[in-house]
């Protein structure tokens, strides 16, 4: 962690949560929760009800494909604590490890249906490229996603985009497999609030 | 579908509009990309764009010209928020010129 305020200036109450959570999980606390619960105020309140709406709202994608779009936005701004983090979670929500893996190692082949495959395609672009343009979302169109779909796509995108560049600039120490494992557990059972 | 309008706007006048340790027009330009004098520029510029090449160096300049961990707490996620922003904000528009005369 970059900065010495979001290691350990958190107010005694959060301190003491923080101690709870790590004798209960017995792993550290991941350091997404550490900034989130730094003058939460400011940014971690606001940020995780954006998370959550976009995350595990009412949408025609399912709670494993909005994981896997996160895990695909990550992925492009190779953001290696988020990348673990929403791998084991899609991975988990469609109870299939090799559909994740093969997403992430050749979306263009993606064995997922023509709608979503399609929209992974143009929020990668987005997230590589800053922008896209009326022929990108049309492709999208063409391939069978709703606007709506696209609405929904693009919430996720956006608060990845936050998150990715939040855990790289404050450098984020990224779990190991158990610690992802418990993450992805919790993210399914409780969401982001 | 979900709905982030209310919450996203929530979000950025939090950010951009209430009080912090750092000046409202100082939070206003780190959202915006604006330029910013000294070693914060190139560190928001890495925020904004490359966030994996941030170093510790890069914070530890931004130190030494005057700034205060808050402050650097609250201009990163004023940069990092609005250069999502700039990128839905484009995604929305694109789709909307592809939806029109529908």
């Amino acid at each position: 962690m970059r900065l010495a305020i979001l290691d350990r200036g958190h107010s005694l109450g959060t301190k003491l949560l923080f101690a709870v959570i790590g004798a209960m999980t017995r792993q550290p606390v991941p350091e997404l929760i550490k900034l989130l619960r730094y003058r939460p105020d400011f940014f971690g309140d606001p940020m995780k009800v954006v998370t959550h709406e976009a995350m595990r709202g009412p949408s025609a994608w399912s709670v494993a494909d909005r994981e896997l779009m996160a895990a695909v936005v990550s992925r492009v701004n190779a953001c290696e604590f988020c990348i673990g983090a929403h791998t084991a979670t899609s991975t988990r929500a469609y109870g299939d490890a090799g559909k994740v893996a093969a997403v992430l190692a050749d979306p263009a082949n993606a064995p997922v249906e023509q709608p979503l495959r399609a929209t992974l395609a143009m929020l990668a672009k987005l997230t590589r490229e800053q922008a896209v343009d009326a022929g990108d979302m049309r492709a999208v169109l063409a391939a069978g996603a709703s606007p709506r779909q696209v609405e929904d796509a693009l919430a996720v995108a956006f608060a990845f985009n936050v998150i990715n560049r939040l855990a790289d600039s404050f450098a984020f120490a990224v779990p190991g497999p158990k610690a992802l494992d418990s993450a992805a557990k919790f993210l399914l059972a409780r969401g982001y609030r | 579908m979900t709905d982030i309008v209310a919450s996203r706007a929530a979000l950025t006048a939090r950010l951009v509009d209430g009080d912090g340790t750092t000046p409202r027009e100082q939070r206003q330009a780190a959202f915006a990309g604006a330029r910013l004098a000294g070693p914060l520029d190139a560190l928001l510029d890495k925020v904004r764009l490359a966030a994996t090449r941030v170093t510790d160096a890069d914070v530890a300049a931004a130190k030494a010209a005057g700034l205060s961990e808050d402050q650097l707490f609250e201009l990163v996620i004023a940069a990092a928020v609005g250069q999502a922003t700039t990128q839905y904000e484009s995604a929305r528009a694109a789709l909307a010129a592809a939806t029109a005369g529908d």
